[in-house]
């Protein structure tokens, strides 16, 4: 079965298009690809802003990441009239920003100091998720910005769904029933309170102060005090930021490899996608095994390298050559097989398969090489 | 069958880089560590269920179960453990307080209170596994030989491991810390040790450098380096260094097909061959450079092959078999 040709350059070329998502599952080359298709946009005459949330040192070297200010920075050395800016996430950066820029000074700095807003804004699982949708939506609302279209990786997190579901996460978390209790008393909500709510308010508190210690709970009371009156709920903000990449000017990209924990991943999202209506751009299938189907089959050249053996004794290299030969192919097969079970459940989903890269990228030129690889792209 | 390596040892901890098949060393090893009657047990933390589809089991509980029988006779078990449930456990024996934890579950709020506190839920986490090692301490009937825990991937794992900075700033007194200093008592000891996954690619290769440096700087026990799908070199050492240098033997390659009756056809795949040959040996190339890169981390290096056929229960038993021949037992 043969599903639709992700043409890239088309998706980059569309001046509709000003937000680009790579999502999937960890370690299947995400920052990479986004990386690649910012520069590749970018040399195609687009003003293109990348926002990379971990990248591998060498690829954040290539792009002159080496300065960590939570900001775009031009990257030097675009052909053409295009523009190219990237930025790395500093989600702890990000979220004091939020504050600052919502709070007066005073306020701002109460918040800042609080305890358990360190702990809420450097290692909350869900804070990386959701500072990244608002760095997105802050770059994309930038009247004043020069980039005409954001490309975005997602975080290294272990299923590609949390990227769209941690941040509401996080948003009722903060909003949410218990939050609102342990607030209560410094604002009076909880008088309407029955007398069995009181109860179990009791019973909650108190075993949360055993575990946790009566300081933490004060310390997210008077956090949950000082940003309440600054600003609106953060499940709002959360809100704003998915009803965005539900526009059709947003593309999701969902990267995968042949295997089938990655494969299995990128159906999940992909069904995720057209349940919440979200615009997908197509599969990009990584690291495919590249070789030449056609001059004979695993088999056939299998059976050539062991008449070899025979003939001309163990020990020949074009034996072992064809034996290599055989490798590839058989390994292709596999590969050809699992990424048709997936064309098979979503046979309308256009993709690319991009072969495997012979090493890591170092340097523009790679980028540049796997842009032209991306848009090379064969279909299944 | 040589000496084991690490001897004293009866809590394996296994990360590794996303992709570079964690879970499936984490298993492997339970099965080798089970060999000959022994009982080990691998515990998974992070609700995926990859170990239930490794081993071909319905979705694990919280509860020990039996999932396989290793070689000579031993025994692997296997035990999701959820954050929440472990809490539970926890207002058990700490509080007696089993049926309001329930309650407070149905609330919602226990998921509030790990949410709340993230130190929490890894101590939680490891202090269950604590628990199952100490087991044997006591001489308990449920005890094990050896516990394997598919710990959190490479960039987390410090941080995860090191329970009493997490909670440094949760608890400085009371019971959630003792109970801290009770899993930092066995983490940081003789009878743990942290190994980890990777692949010769350069990005892995480097995350575990970085992550031995960071295990060592915290003083947490570094055992192996298993570095998986490891592929045997096609071409002799001779060869390789030709086709790096481009010098293959292209007009000996052209009378062996021709001799196959290949016709035609040769050139082109007089062509390719060589071409694939230049590949495998750019890409043996890179992988040595990565190998010595993992050599001098002064920790033992072991070799997984990769298995072009997918990874089910039965390449399990292949990758344990592997695993006892490089001493571990």
């Amino acid at each position: 079965m043969q599903s639709p040709h992700l043409h890239v350059d088309d998706l980059l070329d569309d001046d509709n298009v000003s937000i680009l998502v790579c999502t999937g599952a960890g370690g299947v080359g995400k920052t990479t690809t986004a990386a690649a298709l910012a520069f590749r946009a970018a040399e195609r005459g687009r003003h293109v802003c990348v926002l990379t949330i971990d990248p591998a040192r060498r690829l954040a070297q290539a792009m002159g990441l080496t300065e960590l200010d939570n900001s775009p920075r031009e990257v030097p050395g675009i052909d053409g009239d295009g523009s190219l800016y990237a930025m790395m996430l500093d989600m702890k950066r990000t979220f004091d920003e939020v504050v600052e820029a919502h709070a007066d000074p005073a306020r701002a700095e109460q918040i800042l100091a609080n305890p358990f807003y360190q702990a809420l804004s450097s290692s909350f699982a869900g804070t990386q998720e959701y500072m990244a949708m608002e760095k997105l939506s802050q770059l994309h609302s930038d009247a004043d910005a020069p980039w005409d279209l954001i490309i975005v990786d997602t975080p290294p997190s272990r299923s590609a769904l949390d990227f769209l579901d941690a941040p509401a996460r996080l948003g009722s978390f903060l909003d949410g029933r218990f939050i609102r209790i342990l607030t209560a008393p410094a604002r009076g909500a909880g008088r309407g309170l029955g007398r069995l709510a009181a109860a179990g308010f009791g019973l909650f508190t108190g075993i949360l102060s055993k575990i946790l210690g009566a300081q933490v709970l004060a310390d997210v009371g008077t956090f949950v005090a000082a940003i309440d009156t600054t600003f609106g709920g953060f499940r709002e903000r959360a809100d704003a930021t998915f009803a965005l990449l539900q526009q059709p000017s947003t593309a999701f990209l969902v990267v995968a490899t042949p295997e089938s924990d990655a494969l299995r991943e990128a159906s999940y999202f992909v069904e995720r996608l057209q349940q919440e209506k979200m615009p997908l751009g197509g599969l990009i299938v990584n690291r495919v095994q590249d070789v030449d189907q056609e001059l004979m089959t695993a088999d056939s050249a299998a059976a050539s390298a062991e008449k070899l053996e025979e003939t001309s004794g163990a020990g020949n290299l074009t034996g072992r050559l064809l034996e290599l030969h055989a490798g590839r192919l058989r390994i292709r097969e596999r590969q050809h097989h699992l990424t048709e079970r997936f064309t098979r459940a979503h046979p309308g989903v256009a993709t690319a398969q991009v072969p495997a890269l012979a090493q890591d990228v170092h340097d523009l030129a790679g980028l540049r090489e796997v842009g032209e690889l991306l848009a090379l792209a064969r279909e299944t | 069958m040589n000496e084991t390596l690490w001897p004293g040892v009866d809590l394996h901890v296994v990360s590794g880089k996303g992709g570079t098949g964690k879970t499936t060393v984490a298993a492997a090893l339970a099965m080798a560590l089970a060999r000959d009657g022994r009982r080990t047990l691998v515990m998974e933390v992070e609700g995926r269920q990859g170990i239930a589809q490794l081993f071909d089991v319905p979705p694990l509980p919280y509860e020990e179960r039996k999932v396989a029988v290793a070689p000579g006779g031993g025994e692997v078990w296997a035990l999701a453990v959820d954050p929440e449930d472990a809490l539970l456990d926890y207002l058990e024996i700490f509080y007696n307080l089993r049926r309001a934890g329930s309650a407070l579950r149905r609330m919602g709020a226990i998921d509030f209170a790990t949410t709340i506190a993230p130190g929490l839920r890894d101590v939680l986490l490891t202090g269950k596994a604590c628990e199952v090692v100490r087991r044997s301490d006591k001489g308990a009937a449920d005890a094990y030989d050896a516990v394997v825990l598919d710990a959190p991937p490479t960039g987390r794992i410090t941080r995860f491991l090191n329970v009493n900075t997490e909670v440094s700033g949760l608890a400085r007194v009371g019971p959630i810390r003792n109970h801290a200093d009770l899993v930092m008592s066995v983490i940081a000891s003789p009878r743990t040790a942290v190994h980890l996954v990777t692949l010769l690619e350069e990005m892995p290769v480097q995350e575990t450098v970085d992550a031995v440096a960071e295990l060592r700087e915290a003083q947490l026990p570094v055992g192996g380096i298993f570095v998986n799908m490891t592929r045997t070199p096609m071409l002799t050492d001779e060869e390789l260094s030709q086709a790096l240098q481009g010098q293959l033997p292209v007009s000996q390659i052209n009378d062996a097909l021709a001799s196959l009756g290949f016709g035609d056809n040769v050139a082109t795949i007089v062509e390719t061959l060589t071409q694939e040959g230049v590949d495998h040996a750019q890409r043996v190339d890179l992988e040595r450079r990565e190998f010595t890169r993992l050599d001098s981390l002064q920790a033992p290096v072991l070799r997984l092959p990769f298995l072009s056929g997918g990874i089910d229960l039965s390449s399990l038993y292949e990758l344990a078999g592997e695993l006892t021949e490089q001493g571990v037992h």
